[in-house]
């Protein structure tokens, strides 16, 4: 069990200590079960005395009432403290994926993430349980036994002595074959479950392409490669039963012979022998939940490795102590920003970046596909850090603010955008939990969502399915609009976020911020110069680099990308006319 | 918190047993001689275990009790009986050995079968059930539920079978020995069963409703994890918390009871066990002192044994029980999604490829012509027509709606002539897309019908017909691999220059080969790592590939700058002409050289010509044009 993942016991740690304690009441009363049951037999039976077979009876009776109420609450216990160590694992995982910067978010992958919350943690829950109520059963039942034997026959003891270690030893050695296999198994899990999420999410493609021949073909494939490793694996850990077996047999047969022998000569009772068959029975059984505890353990492990894999995860972002919390204007500044995802060293995706933008100001950004305009938005709320040099809001340093006081002010419409399960409503209000009825309406009529809204059956409770997939692309887009809105930020930035929407709305969205958000600082990505020709400034981006830097009519004169856009764009007016 | 669909409550009822009639079918069919043997082999198995027991009364009795006081006793005897269980154990460890790895096999093989069958099947659904079902939910069949259904049967069918075995084994041999007291043995099982299944019974439910608390919190975290960014953007991070310690809450109360439950059983039936154990001394007692029933010494000891043993696989299967009841609830979940209707498919006109011979006639050849022909059988007289395919489309006075009581597209007629590009405009939400979708029948029309090259579309079959069709949807969807290989998605045996020829048209070369390990940079997760107007391009290069017949652009290219798509779409209309392409468009100067152009509002077509010919109508594309008009 790993140490740092045994943290996450916390409040359940009581549950966890008492359990074995538990399990120990109740292995020591088990224990004497044996000895009566021989008594039983060998003197209550032998002497045909009934007082003395009641009289023990009852005692049996009750121990057995008292073993059962330690073993209960035992699992009991065990059922809660596991299920509580698996709830904790998860919070534990799932808030440190909150704490995830984009950059952390990059690293892992959906399926990845979601397999870690679900059979991972399951796997280590179903480990610990067993653990915390099988790893104190058996050693306490195997020298309980163990010394119940010796009063019986010290040879026996003996014998038990050695198998013992080697029975043990053999079963660890199996476990420990199987588990590089289990490992490998796990990974191609993974790649399984990939699939089948790419083929949900993209069942249009396949179904258009004709292509689900091929999937299932692929598909076959690492079901196939899943299906080898596990056999593989399973086949050694398989080893465990007949091993286990083969161990029995031969004592038991041992114990025959020199148990037979003892009676023969009068050194034992027949019921001793077979108390001792029991204890040799128990002992051998304590092993085998040890070597399945171990391959749970084992199995297990893998899933420990991978939930460690997010814990581990340094969160490339925190706040510093004295982080400065209000944002005072929505100026911005880029001073010498170069910027690589793969961090430094890394092919530079911006280079160079100077930038002033005043409060209040319009922005538009212009620049061909791959020419690095979403990273360069990117990093006003601080998404991404910068690899060299200062991005500046309100006068401030990005890195210097409180990360929620930053993004609570700067409020960006990514590009590739999400709504979730929920209403309408519930969708809006991500931008301000607070915000009234009215306010949602009043930021969807500003987005020119709510004509569309008020068409739907159900209004404003419209339920929105997970994706977002049943409003149009340009639907979605207004209501991520909204949402952004409701944020009431200093910034309001659109990362091609009025893609999918007609050009009329387009224009009608810039001219509702126009009149209702003067003094935010919009910045508009955007392909149509329409949507940025009235823009106070507009950048042009080329390859990461800025390539110039002014009004529409400036740039005319002295950019020839933008001349170049723009001629190509407004052609088609001008011959129309 | 959402109200999020929960998957329907599996029932412990007739169903279930259903369902692992199935299941067992699975196992039965394709593994027959195994199972055979494996059934065969659990037998041996479970004799030799309780020939430990049952061997002690004839050892005791015959052998060792006999030279018990001898002074030189012979142990000739006792060494052969000895030599016969050395055997029989011998027999027992290769019987377990051979049927743990079958077991193994089996088991494997039926997961196997079930994930792949699985997969085929949800490749066959209608895009439907896509709609109806959250992909958390769908991801949780492969997931969970396959995971329930490998612990039952790796561990619980060969643990049930063989407890099963030994409870039959070790019944004949307690009749054997003493009918009167397996009488108490007969009653003390009706209680340890009546207490099983109460036990059992609620620890069931409660794994079952753990199963649903599991799946509700993998369609969760898979629904946060995507929009994971927008999360961020929000600081919906504390909010997304408190969501997910409710739906974590909830999984921790029916997993902590579930457990609970299945944790007491085996102290319960073990302890119980006990209990029959001294009622079986003590009537065993009274019975040899009265000397009823003949019970000697060894008949009692033996007996007593057995009685503890008798007990041991009772609890083995109860404690099985919760396994098998999580991987039955999980297996009905699993086959309810198998027994989903297909996607519909009468079709029987086939797309091939096809000559012209001397007279002009059309015939089918095997080989890519660049000239493609509707093979149409007709079930009346047996004969075959060949009818070209032209991209001919036409719509007639066709209606639907995704919802029985919303309609997207009211008495929608048009059509597309050969070679033609015709051109979609309209608000979003007009119907546009949906269009599309009833051309590759992704939907079914409600009302009305579409006809293709003269042919009722109904007639074609689905997959002919899609693969006519090249579409470029509006949500770009790569798969992991390397852009090669998304690329070739378009044409699987495309060669390299292809896939090269393909880029170069979707104008993608450039940026491809500016990527460090160029067309072998490796795309996860929906191409994350590419801007969205890059993976635009590499869809349109995926459908360029295809060379299809009939082309569909959806919004192909709005993340693409308009420089890119200009160049884009001439690399396009070279491709595509004399063929007949469908273009749903924001940027009015993506479609400006159409042959037709339909205004769509509400599902209705208010305006429809060149794009000359709209322009002196002057009606709305005029006013969306000159963009003198705001429409409302």
């Amino acid at each position: 069990m790993d140490k740092k993942l045994l943290r996450s016991v916390r409040e359940y740690k009581k549950q966890s200590f008492l359990t074995p304690v538990l399990v120990a009441a109740e292995v020591f009363v088990e224990v004497l079960i044996p000895i009566l049951m021989a008594k039983i037999i060998d003197v209550g039976i032998m002497n045909g005395d009934m007082a003395y077979i009641i009289k023990l009876g009852a005692l049996l009776v009750l121990l057995a009432v008292v073993a059962l109420f330690f073993g209960a609450k035992a699992g009991q216990l065990a059922a809660v403290a596991s299920s509580g160590y698996a709830k904790n694992l998860r919070h534990d995982i799932f808030y440190k994926i909150q704490d995830f910067s984009f950059g952390n978010i990059d690293h892992f992958s959906t399926p990845g993430l979601v397999t870690r919350l679900t059979t991972d943690i399951t796997n280590v829950q179903m480990a610990y349980m067993f653990t915390i109520r099988l790893l104190a059963r058996a050693p306490i039942m195997i020298v309980m036994s163990l010394i119940m034997t010796v009063t019986i026959s010290p040879a026996i003891a003996f014998m038990m002595l050695i198998t013992i270690p080697v029975l043990g030893g053999l079963l660890i050695f199996i476990a420990k074959k199987a588990h590089p296999h289990f490992i490998k198994v796990f990974d191609e899990y993974d790649e399984l479950n990939n699939v089948v999420q790419e083929n949900v999410n993209a069942a249009r493609v396949v179904k258009a392409y004709v292509r689900e021949d091929h999937e299932v073909e692929k598909f076959g494939k690492i079901s196939g490669i899943v299906f080898r490793l596990f056999t593989k694996a399973e086949k050694i850990v398989a080893w465990n039963s007949p091993t286990m077996q083969f161990t029995m047999y031969i004592v038991v047969l041992a114990m025959v012979l020199i148990g037979g022998e003892s009676i023969i000569s009068g050194d034992m009772l027949t019921g001793e022998l077979t108390s001792v068959i029991v204890y040799a029975l128990q002992i051998l059984t304590s092993l085998m939940m040890v070597s399945f505890v171990f391959v749970m353990i084992m199995i297990a492990e893998a899933s420990t490795e991978r939930i460690n894999e997010v814990l581990d995860e340094v969160p490339e972002m925190e706040d510093k102590a004295d982080a400065v919390t209000e944002v005072t204007n929505g100026d911005i500044e880029f001073e010498h920003v170069n910027f690589s995802y793969a961090g430094e060293g890394g092919n530079l995706s911006l280079k160079d970046v100077n930038l002033h933008i005043k409060s209040g100001q319009i922005v538009g950004i212009i620049g061909g596909t791959g020419s690095a305009k979403s990273t360069l938005v990117q990093l006003i709320p601080r998404l991404y850090d910068v690899t060299s040099g200062t991005v500046k809001v309100g006068g401030t340093d990005v890195r210097d603010y409180n990360l929620k006081a930053l993004r609570d002010q700067v409020s960006v419409v990514l590009q590739k955008n999400v709504l979730f399960t929920g209403s309408i409503y519930e969708n809006i209000r991500w931008g301000d939990e607070t915000a009234s009825d009215a306010e949602v309406e009043r930021v969807c009529k500003l987005a020119q969502a709510d004509g569309f809204i008020r068409e739907f059956p159900n209004q404003y409770e419209t339920m929105i399915v997970e994706g977002g997939n049943n409003v149009s692309g340009g639907q979605k887009q207004r209501l991520c609009i909204a949402r952004a809105l409701l944020k009431k930020p200093k910034i309001l930035i659109l990362d091609d976020s009025t893609s999918a929407v007609d050009t009329k709305t387009d224009a009608l969205i810039r001219q509702a911020f126009r009149e209702e958000i003067p003094d935010t600082t919009r910045i508009i990505i955007a392909q149509r110069v329409s949507s940025v020709e009235d823009a106070d400034v507009i950048i042009v981006m080329d390859k990461g680099e800025i390539s110039g830097i002014g009004t529409s009519e400036e740039l005319l004169k002295t950019n020839a990308i933008y001349r170049e856009v723009y001629e190509s764009q407004m052609k088609g007016g001008k011959d129309s006319e | 918190m959402s109200k999020e669909k929960k998957p329907t409550k599996p029932s412990l009822n007739k169903n279930t047993l259903k369902t692992a009639k199935r299941l067992l079918g699975y196992v039965t069919k394709t593994y027959k001689v195994q199972f055979i043997i494996v059934l065969i082999c659990i037998l041996v198995s479970s004799i030799a275990t309780i020939s430990v027991s049952l061997s002690l009364k004839f050892l005791l009795d015959d052998y060792i009790i006999p030279l018990i006081g001898q002074k030189s006793p012979d142990y000739t005897e006792l060494y052969q009986a000895l030599g016969i269980l050395a055997c029989i154990f011998l027999s027992g460890v290769i019987a377990s050995f051979i049927y743990t790895r079958l077991m193994v096999v089996i088991g494997q093989g039926v997961l196997k079968r079930v994930r792949d069958e699985m997969f085929e099947h949800m490749q066959k659904l209608p895009i439907r059930y896509f709609d109806r079902n959250t992909n958390g939910s769908i991801m949780s069949l492969y997931t969970n539920d396959t995971d329930t259904l490998r612990q039952m049967i790796n561990q619980s069918i060969p643990q049930v079978l063989m407890s099963a075995l030994t409870i039959v084994v070790t019944f004949i041999a307690m009749l054997v020995l003493s009918p009167i007291l397996t009488v108490l043995a007969v009653v003390m099982i009706r209680v340890m069963t009546a207490v099983a299944r109460m036990v059992g019974g609620n620890s069931g439910k409660y794994f079952v409703r753990q199963q649903l608390d599991l799946a509700s919190i993998t369609g969760f975290v898979e629904e946060r994890m995507t929009g994971q960014r927008v999360v961020k953007v929000f600081n919906h991070e504390r909010i997304s918390e408190e969501e997910f310690d409710q739906l974590n809450e909830s999984l921790f109360v029916s997993s902590s009871k579930a457990h609970t439950f299945a944790s007491i059983m085996g102290p319960v039936i073990g302890n119980m066990g006990n209990l029959q154990f001294v009622l079986t001394a003590v009537l065993g007692g009274a019975l040899s002192v009265l000397g009823i029933g003949n019970i000697t010494l060894g008949v009692m000891a033996s007996y007593l044994q057995f009685t503890k043993s008798f007990t041991q696989p009772f609890m083995q299967i109860a404690q099985q029980f919760n396994s098998i009841i999580m991987a039955l609830a999980g297996a009905e979940r699993i086959f309810n999604m198998m027994d989903e209707e297909p996607e519909v498919d009468e079709g029987y006109v086939t797309l091939v490829n096809a000559k012209k011979d001397a007279q002009g006639n059309l015939t089918e050849c095997k080989e890519r012509t660049g000239l493609w022909a509707w093979k149409h059988p007709h079930q009346a007289d047996g004969t075959v027509t060949y009818t070209e395919l032209k991209g001919d489309v036409r719509f007639y006075d066709m209606t639907f709606g995704y919802t029985e009581d919303h309609m997207v597209l009211h008495d929608l007629t048009l059509y597309a002539k050969p070679g033609q590009k015709l051109a979609f405009v309209g608000s979003t939400g007009a119907g546009k897309t949906t269009i599309t979708n009833l051309i590759n029948r992704f939907y079914d029309v409600q009302d009305g019908k579409i006809r293709y090259d003269d042919i009722n579309i109904n007639k074609i079959k689905k997959a002919d017909l899609r693969r006519s069709l090249g579409i470029v949807l509006q949500d770009t969807h790569l798969f992991t691999g390397t852009i090669m290989e998304n690329i070739r998605y378009g044409k699987l045996d495309a060669t390299d220059e292809e896939v090269y020829k393909a880029a170069e048209l979707a104008h993608a070369d450039g940026f491809i080969r500016m990527l460090p390990k160029g067309y072998e940079t490796r795309l996860s997760g929906d191409g994350e790592e590419l801007s969205q107007g890059q993976r635009q391009l590499l869809a349109i290069a995926r459908a360029a590939i295809a060379d299809p017949p009939v082309l569909i652009l959806d919004e192909a290219t709005s993340s693409i700058d308009t420089r890119t798509e200009s160049i884009v779409q001439k690399g396009m209309d070279n491709l595509m002409k004399g063929r007949t392409v469908f273009v749903i468009a924001h940027r009015l100067s993506t479609i400006r050289n159409s042959d037709a152009i339909m205004v769509l509002e509400h599902g209705r077509i208010i305006e429809r010509g060149t794009h000359d010919e709209l322009l002196s109508q002057k009606g709305t594309y005029y006013q969306l044009y000159t963009g003198n008009l705001e429409l409302s």
